[in-house]
């Protein structure tokens, strides 16, 4: 800590500063809804393949939703991982962390482990669908990174959410 | 010298303190008729009118100090809305010499109640040497022996902090605060993706100091009982892990990794060797005592509920905490090796962050009532509650040495939101701003 410099604070963008490190490299392309996938700026939208992580954030979708104070996987969210689960099934390559957000109603601590609770609920799904444990991780990132910043329920809702987050696995 | 008076003064601390802890709840002093005193407890409390003159330069190089030390001394005061400062313009009398006798006839005048006298001179080796007095302005006695503070010039203000705290402390017959530290997280940035570091600064704001860098979410830290060692929870990994950081050198290590979970929300135990946590495995969230010397860990909840936010009493033989196992958030009370729980949140909405007072009678937590936040306090039989703040998002309690008074997170609403630190009174008066663009603030003890 003592080595770090102000230079390189200043220098760095925001978005990049922001983005905290991982165990797991993220693919190149799989900039989704994630605390640290905000920005998906450069995806081609026009002929995904199927087995892109691009296909993967943006046809099947990358997150999932929340009432209020609840890590149930209703049937919206339970559609939506299942197809992500036959995504993971079909590209063994690729592992993924889960992320838990909540909305900023609600106190740090407890907010973070109801974020650990929804990336449990999403992660659990996934593998109740024959996607292999050893391939997901989970986090909590509690409020700490709204996806969306007003206040109001409308933003509340989007961001009580779980996200897959695509990563290059061991045999990619 | 230093040493002697120090020692002298952390011993009238802890008299106060051993006799507020043995009556909960905390009572303050009875006044007693023509005696310079403050009644802690008196709900319609008027502050205090004071007068603290610039100090006597007794020395070369000893001008600025004089002038600032007093001032800072005078907001300390004010600031604790307690007192009130006389302005210079109003004086009659000018304090020119350190051991004249003091005109109060000049000072009844102006109704200054109190009198702060004080006296600085600097050494060849930067050193700093500050004196002062307190008088009782119309009962024209001085008020405890004059005491002398020895210090490097570099720390000039702790001078003055302490000459506060001394004051503070032989009008209300309780502890100061004043030399004392915070410790928080800033933040800049927008809401989405705001940049987050651990940062110390004087209580009042003063000598900020960074702790860490941006490149990980910081969240929450808490400092040991002597001020020594932080605890905080860092995303530096990737995944919320604590940390905990030297002060002096700013050299961190992880706490314990166990790895496929997550840990936040830890807090040092009195002894400052064991510290509670939580740990999340899987989708549920218990609290654990890790041992710091001996690495051993022990699990104290285990329920399927959330179980987060733990603080000890002060004597360490119990910890209040936040569990949702009756279904909402509220606030429970058990042995510090585990084990049964009692609940003692029984009012309307949820409460969470329960923080013990360190006079031991007093819990301060976060309850979100009807889209509302607030700060309060209750006894910790779960008695008395008593609301202290209102706002959009009111969050994370710490408390005062002297247990009088709590900093806090403010967030305000919207895409432009941003966090505040402020203070209150645990009566509930004198709310006010400390610090902004900030969060998650934990109060140090008295410095030594």
């Amino acid at each position: 800590m003592k080595t770090f410099t102000k230079v390189v604070f200043l220098t760095t963008s925001l978005a990049l500063a922001a983005c905290a490190k991982s165990p797991f490299d993220r693919s190149g392309d799989a900039a989704g809804a994630g605390a640290n996938g905000l920005d998906n700026g450069g995806v081609s939208t026009s002929a995904l393949s199927p087995n892109s992580p691009a296909y993967f954030n943006q046809t099947i979708g990358d997150k999932v939703l929340f009432n209020v104070d609840q890590s149930t996987i209703n049937d919206t969210a339970r559609a939506t991982l299942t197809q992500q689960a036959n995504w993971l099934n079909t590209n063994t390559t690729y592992n993924a962390i889960i992320e838990g957000h909540a909305d900023e109603q609600g106190t740090r601590e407890y907010n973070l482990a109801l974020g650990a609770r929804r990336a449990a609920a999403a992660r659990d799904f996934l593998v109740a669908n024959g996607v292999a444990d050893n391939r997901l991780r989970t986090v909590t990132f509690g409020k700490e990174r709204p996806l969306e910043v007003c206040s109001t329920e409308a933003c509340y809702a989007k961001n009580r959410r779980a996200v897959t987050v695509i990563s290059a696995g061991v045999g990619s | 010298m230093m040493k002697q008076l120090l020692k002298c003064l952390s011993l009238v601390a802890a008299i106060g303190f051993s006799t507020l802890a043995s009556t909960a709840p905390a009572t303050a002093q009875d006044c007693q008729e023509g005696v310079l005193c403050i009644e802690m407890n008196n709900p319609n409390i008027e502050p205090l009118p004071f007068a603290a003159p610039a100090f006597i330069a007794e020395s070369a190089g000893a001008d600025q100090y004089a002038r600032d030390l007093a001032a800072v001394v005078a907001a300390d005061l004010q600031g604790s809305g307690l007192f009130r400062a006389i302005s210079q313009d109003a004086f009659i009398s000018q304090i020119t010499n350190f051991d004249s006798p003091v005109q109060y006839a000049d000072w009844k005048a102006i109704n200054a109640q109190a009198l702060v006298t004080g006296a600085v001179s600097v050494t060849g080796d930067g050193q700093i040497i500050v004196k002062f007095r307190l008088f009782d302005v119309f009962s024209e006695n001085q008020m405890g022996e004059g005491l002398q503070f020895v210090g490097s010039t570099k720390g000039w203000r702790r001078m003055a902090h302490k000459v506060a705290d001394a004051v503070y402390s032989r009008i209300t017959g309780e502890g100061g605060y004043f030399d004392s530290r915070t410790v928080f997280v800033s933040e800049t940035g927008p809401k989405n993706a705001r940049l987050k570091r651990l940062a110390v600064m004087d209580y009042d704001g003063a000598n900020q100091q960074f702790l860490t860098d941006a490149q990980a979410i910081v969240l929450a830290p808490r400092f040991s009982p002597n001020g020594d060692r932080v605890l905080y929870t860092s995303y530096e990994s990737g995944f919320p892990k604590i940390y905990v950081l030297d002060v002096a050198s700013v050299g961190r290590r992880v706490l314990q990794d166990q790895p496929g979970t997550m840990s936040f929300a830890p807090r040092f135990a009195p002894n400052g060797q064991d510290v509670v946590f939580s740990l999340t495995t899987g989708s549920n969230t218990d609290i654990y005592k890790l041992n710091l010397a001996s690495g051993q860990r022990t699990q104290l909840t285990s329920s399927p509920a959330i179980e987060t936010a733990p603080s000890y009493s002060p004597d360490g033989t119990q910890i209040v905490f936040e569990s949702d196992r009756s279904g909402t958030q509220q606030l429970y009370v058990m042995n510090a090796g585990g084990g049964e729980a009692t609940r003692i949140s029984f009012g309307q909405g949820r409460y969470g962050t329960p923080v013990w007072s360190p006079r031991g009678d007093l819990v301060a937590f976060t309850k979100q009532n009807r889209g509302r936040f607030h700060i309060g306090v209750m006894r910790v039989d779960g008695s008395g509650e008593r609301l202290l703040t209102a706002s959009f998002l009111d969050e994370g309690p710490t408390w005062s040495p002297n247990g009088r008074v709590i900093m806090f997170t403010r967030e305000t609403a919207g895409s432009g939101g941003s966090s505040t630190l402020y203070s209150v009174d645990i009566s509930g008066r004198n709310l006010k701003a400390v610090q902004a663009n900030a969060s998650d603030p934990s109060w140090s003890p008295l410095l030594k």
